[in-house]
């Protein structure tokens, strides 16, 4: 907020600053202090008053002398010449009596942000380490690191460090969590600071002298630790139970995190450790803090992922409050309907039903579909509740309303009827683009069952010319001419009109193809349009799959306790930085894929109908389409990357054409770029497939005489970018997994 | 690792803005970046983290102010947030209370404060104790120093008997007494607090009630070696356990502060602490389904038709709490078709009020005291204005429109739990002036009554 006439401002300080009167009254010299670094605060450039204030700082104020060394922190960097006049002044004060004065010193010196400052703060930093009051060892332990941040290119002085590291048996404990930090920082490049057995044991042992922003801090830092064999590894756990159960929230998360991670290997203790979070966690999730009750629910969330019956006796703990902002109420509707079970189906339902008359169209919305949710295990009760609201008459609640029996006529063949009848009855059209789409297509796919289609899809088309979105045009013509297959009678003269429209008058070309090719098709017969148009009702596949499979705790833990929960289904497409801290190289855990809920469109028949290995695609780390890769650039970048990994497929090519190897392929989520025929000798495929924020390359080769290895198996050689070895470990899985069903449905 | 702390207006100013790693971000570049993003209106409205860039922003509200750490890791949130929250409530502490006039007068001590709890972007420390010894810088206060302030205490203070009232104020003001004030006053305050949240079907019956209830402790003692705090004999934890002959007081879980000693916690329920300058949260706990007592408030609307365009609403409202209580500040929400154009009531008494919030389609009917067993009823005759169908009559439909009926209150000095605090003593006997108080107090969190 700079103001008009700053530069009056900045004069006026400067006079009143070097004013002997001024100077010799301590109060009156302060409160202009006091007032320059307003000033800085609200964005004027003060900078001016550099000289002035160096002057201010030889005093025995200490409040004076923090109030301008906050000025000359910020403004160092713009002045180092004369910031170099205060180091005399820094340095004399990093050897006053008072303990505090030296740590403020200190502190101070090593935050000036100036070129060439390293060579005046090692030696008050080496003194600092060995200083007798822990406030000043603790300012020196960080000066460490910022003294190598300032120059991070020069070598890493080895001394320091083992300083550092023997720092760490420091009585203070502060001073032992800054010496953590400080390693961390000063090693990033040889991946941070090592935590082996001792060093583990000993802040495992001091954990409870700790406050809790260092107890969640050390419990990241022994996320790294492995202990060798089960006994070592329970009497860890056993020295960790009892933070697990922490009035403080991020504690109670490090700790679980971390019993998550040690446990891996041991499915019951991680079971056990979530049973016992759960009602701190349940305690956070209505804390009166509105954030940590947002952070809380995120993280019931992925824990609902692995164990969604762990929360159901505590179901009423996500009913909303009526004064909770909108985030809070959608993610506590999401939970609700995970929770949802024979017993509290009732009340569940009771309750959202309340939600359904909200203000806030969008929270109304929500709770309708995640009555409809619900509605693919409890069809009728949400069918009656669906077809009540449709009674209301508001355009935002009778467009959810119909797209969300869209989704359960896909998913329930058996709320057919119902939903027929009651979209019968129903008054109001949508006017928003999906719910007119939703409409548009249960009158297409269940006309004959509509006796009022052929008048609604009449008030469609004549309103066609004030339609402004082409997906609902489109969506028009598909259900105009499925409404023609099976009610010719009604229907033939208004598809004939919009047929007419379409194709004469229309300027979207997606819209005048689509009319144009239902036209030629319409040419061929009526029979061989039938065919061609009308396909299944609902998606057979999903009613075997009831239900969410649940997910091994492992494809989540990694992400407890960071943002990643927090982002939700509505993550940035890129990457989050990564978790530099906590998972270095020799992390394994797998990358978290956020996997959006299948949507329910139609579309998808196609893809449900080929053969499908449920079981173990859930276990790969998600392999995920993404944008097709074009030949130019797989070529670029298959020449750029070197081979990362190489294996043999124990077994021979798939002697399948390529389609059929194609279209499997993209099942499984790989795109694959070009394949020799299937009796050619060299064989060769490239494939590419993307795995998280990876890119992963691969070339099949079978019967090279230059490569030995191929001769009688399929070698696969995988490229990548960026590099994660977890991604490539899941792709091969899922690759071979891919080709041996095919090489096996062969023989 | 934390990159910056802003603390902004609800405007979206920057009152504090402190830079911890040696970054050359600008304050600009990254803060104004984030704020367009999120623009500060829709501020109010987005939820916790947002990502921008390869920073990340986590806020929260407190008092109409932002309080906006960015950080390039991918933190703990728990931990940025409960670190937010603690700043907010130290601020609050050494300021005495939080507003933005307060935070811009501050702004030194402030600073001060951050320099203090994070260093390079760590969080070095928190506690009061600690801290009081480096923060030099004496609060402003923007009250003037009032003589009745002083008398009102003389008149009630020195024992901690319930019938004896502390001054409303006499909570919010910094806890390092200035070197001014001629008094210092030795004051400790015990609050339990509890909020309440509960819903009522539509046949009356209690669906669902939760309490969560925590003491807190406010102390301004320079010194204090132990406080002992008395609880009811016959509070238990858990289903199970039962004590005494009495009214039972339980809690379902139950936790406490580190520096809390539970020694004599399960034989006398006593809690020992020895409490450091400023507000703790000594003990929370939680109580779910079962109320030892009927739910504050009960409703019985009836809905009906009248003719042309009106639709006729009557509540009548019972307060169940015992006779001495009272309910304070009681505003009920009842929402009504979106199409309602214009309201006439009725209403028993003047002081309460009743209005059609046009925003939100919802009518606010306040009423600023309830005294228990009392009933109060009101008619609102709502008017439907017309929809863009044409004629808007009342149909069956808008019926349903109406409702849940929302509450707020408050209800002083009564526990929905019963927890009571029996005796307050510090050890030893502070020699000069020292003030007890313990408070009670239950809000609503959430008081919902379907139709």
């Amino acid at each position: 907020m700079p103001y008009l006439g700053c530069e009056e401002t900045v004069k006026e300080l400067k006079r009143a600053l070097s004013n002997p009167n001024i100077q010799a009254d301590r109060l009156r010299y302060r409160s202009y202090i006091t007032r320059v670094i307003r000033s800085m605060t609200q964005g004027l450039d003060v900078s001016a008053l550099f000289m002035d204030m160096v002057k201010a700082s030889a005093t025995v104020d200490v409040v004076q002398k923090k109030l301008v060394y906050l000025y000359m922190c910020t403004y160092a960097s713009h002045k180092p010449d004369l910031a170099l006049l205060a180091i005399n002044t820094l340095r004399k004060d990093c050897a006053d009596p008072n303990p505090m004065v030296r740590g403020l010193a200190l502190r101070n010196m090593c935050n000036f942000r100036m070129p060439g400052i390293t060579e005046y703060i090692q030696q008050p930093i080496l003194t600092g380490l060995r200083d007798k009051a822990s406030y000043v060892r603790r300012v020196a332990v960080l000066g460490c690191a910022k003294m190598h941040s300032l120059r991070p290119s020069t070598e890493i002085d080895p001394s320091i460090v083992n300083e550092l590291y023997a720092l760490l048996r420091d009585p203070d404990p502060v001073v032992m969590v800054n010496c953590l930090r400080a390693l961390e920082e000063i090693l990033r490049e040889e991946g941070g600071v090592v935590i082996n057995k001792p060093i583990a044991h000993h802040l495992l042992n001091r954990l409870k002298d700790l406050d809790s922003w260092a107890q969640s801090e050390v419990l990241i830092f022994l996320m790294r630790y492995r202990p060798r064999g089960d006994d070592e590894l329970f009497d860890v756990l056993s020295l960790l139970d009892e933070f697990l159960q922490s009035v403080h929230t991020p504690v109670m998360a490090a700790t679980l995190r971390l019993f998550l991670r040690l446990a891996a290997a041991h499915p019951a203790v991680q079971a056990d450790a979530l049973l016992r979070a759960r009602g701190p966690l349940l305690a956070a999730c209505g804390s009166a803090s509105r954030e940590l009750r947002f952070a809380g629910l995120c993280h019931v969330q992925q824990v609902l992922r692995s164990q969604p019956a762990l929360y159901s006796g505590q179901y009423k703990r996500f009913f909303c409050g009526y004064s909770e902002p909108g985030y809070i109420k959608l993610r506590k509707m999401e939970i609700l309907v995970e929770l949802v079970n024979d017993e509290n189906v009732v009340l569940v339902l009771e309750e959202l039903k309340s939600y359904c008359t909200d203000v806030s169209p969008e929270l109304a919305q929500a709770a309708i579909a995640a009555i409809g949710h619900i509605g693919r295990t409890y069809t009728e009760k949400c069918l009656d509740i669906l077809t009540g609201l449709l009674a209301l008459q508001q355009e935002h609640v009778t467009s959810a309303v119909i797209r969300t029996f869209r989704d359960l006529v896909w998913f329930c063949p058996q709320s057919i009827g119902a939903v027929c009848r009651a979209v019968e009855v129903c008054g109001e059209n949508p006017q928003d683009t999906e719910g007119k789409q939703a409409l548009l297509w249960l009158l297409g796919m269940h006309g004959e069952q509509i006796s009022s289609a052929p008048y609604v899809l009449e008030g469609f088309i004549d309103g066609i010319k004030a339609e402004l979105s082409s997906a609902v045009k489109t969506e028009l013509l598909t259900a105009a001419l499925k409404l023609f297959l099976c009610r010719p009678a009604e229907t033939q003269d208004m598809l004939g009109r919009l047929l007419h429209y379409c194709i004469d008058e229309e300027s979207d070309m997606c819209v005048r193809d689509r009319a144009l090719l239902y036209y030629r098709l319409l040419q061929c017969g009526v029979d061989e349009a039938r065919k061609i148009l009308l396909g299944p009702e609902s998606d057979p596949s999903m009613t075997v799959l009831a239900g969410r499979p649940e997910e091994p705790v492992g494809c989540w833990a990694s992400g407890f306790n960071t943002l990643g929960p927090l982002a939700g289904a509505d993550a940035h497409p890129d990457a989050p930085p990564a978790d530099s801290s906590a998972q270095h190289c020799h992390s394994t855990e797998e990358e978290v894929v956020s996997k959006p809920p299948c949507q329910a469109c139609p579309e998808s028949a196609g893809a449900a109908e080929g053969p499908r290995n449920t079981g173990d695609s859930q276990e790969e780390p998600g392999l995920t389409l993404g944008p097709p890769l074009s030949h130019e650039a797989f070529e670029r970048l298959w020449v750029e990357l070197r081979v990362l990994h190489r294996q043999t497929l124990g077994f021979p090519p798939p002697a399948a054409p390529p389609e059929t190897l194609q279209a499997v392929l993209q099942l499984v989520k790989v795109q694959a770029l070009a394949f020799s025929r299937c009796e050619a000798r060299p064989w060769k495929a490239y494939v590419c497939a993307r795995a998280g924020s990876t890119l992963v390359l691969a070339e099949l080769l079978h019967g090279d005489p230059a490569v030995p290895d191929s001769q009688d198996a399929l070698l696969l050689s995988v490229k990548q970018r960026p590099e994660n070895l977890q991604a490539i470990r899941g792709f091969v899985s899922v690759l071979h997994n891919a080709l041996q069903t095919l090489s096996s449905d062969r023989t | 690792m934390i990159s910056q702390v802003f603390i902004l207006s609800s405007q979206g100013d920057h009152l504090i803005y402190k830079d911890c790693i040696l970054m050359h971000y600008s304050q600009e570049n990254s803060l104004d970046l984030y704020l367009k993003l999120v623009g500060i209106t829709i501020l109010l409205s987005v939820q916790c983290p947002q990502r921008n860039k390869n920073l990340n922003f986590i806020h929260v509200r407190h008092s109409g102010l932002y309080w906006v750490v960015s950080t390039k890791d991918n933190p703990s949130p728990f931990t940025i947030i409960e670190f937010l929250n603690r700043l907010a409530a130290l601020t609050k502490d050494y300021c005495g209370s939080l507003s933005e006039k307060s935070v811009r007068m501050n702004f030194a001590l402030i600073y001060e404060l951050l320099d203090e709890m994070v260093d390079y972007g760590y969080i070095q420390t928190t506690s009061t104790d600690i801290l009081k010894n480096f923060i030099q810088t004496e609060a402003v206060t923007s009250k003037p120093f009032s003589l009745f302030d002083l008398s009102n205490v003389g008149l009630f203070g020195a024992e901690t008997q319930q019938s004896k009232v502390a001054p409303s104020a006499a909570a919010s003001r910094p806890i390092v007494a200035s070197h001014g004030e001629q008094v210092r006053k030795n004051e400790i305050f015990v609050d339990v607090v509890e909020r309440l949240s509960v819903v009522i079907g539509s046949n009356g019956v209690l669906m669902k009630a939760d309490v969560e209830g925590e003491i807190r402790v406010k102390c301004y003692l320079p010194t204090c070696s132990e406080m002992r705090i008395g609880l009811n004999e016959e509070f238990s934890i858990g289903k199970s356990q039962l004590r005494g002959y009495g009214a039972a007081v339980r809690v379902d879980e139950c936790s406490f502060h580190q520096a809390v000693k539970l020694d004599e916690f399960d034989t006398y329920r006593i809690l020992k602490v020895c409490p450091s300058q400023g507000e703790q949260t000594l003990m929370q706990y939680q109580l779910s389904d079962e109320l030892p007592c009927a739910p504050p408030f009960r409703l019985f609307p009836t809905v009906e038709k009248d003719y042309g365009s009106r639709l006729l609403i009557f509540l009548k409202l019972r307060c169940d709490l015992p006779p001495k209580s009272v309910a304070i500040n009681v505003s009920v929400t009842v929402p009504v078709p979106k199409g309602s154009l214009s309201l006439s009531q009725e209403l028993s008494s003047p002081e309460q009020s009743a209005e059609l919030q046009p925003r939100s389609k919802a009518v606010l009917w306040t009423i600023p005291r309830f005294p228990g067993g009392a009933q109060l009823s009101a008619v609102f005759k709502v008017t439907l204005g017309f929809n863009a169908h044409g004629l808007y009559s009342v149909r069956s439909a808008s019926l349903l429109e109406v409702g849940p009926i929302s509450m707020s209150f408050e209800l002083p000095k009564y526990t929905c739990t019963g927890l009571q605090v029996r005796f307050l003593r510090l050890s030893p006997t502070q020699p000069g002036l020292s003030q007890r108080w313990v408070r009670y107090v239950t809000h609503s969190d959430s008081y919902t009554i379907r139709i």
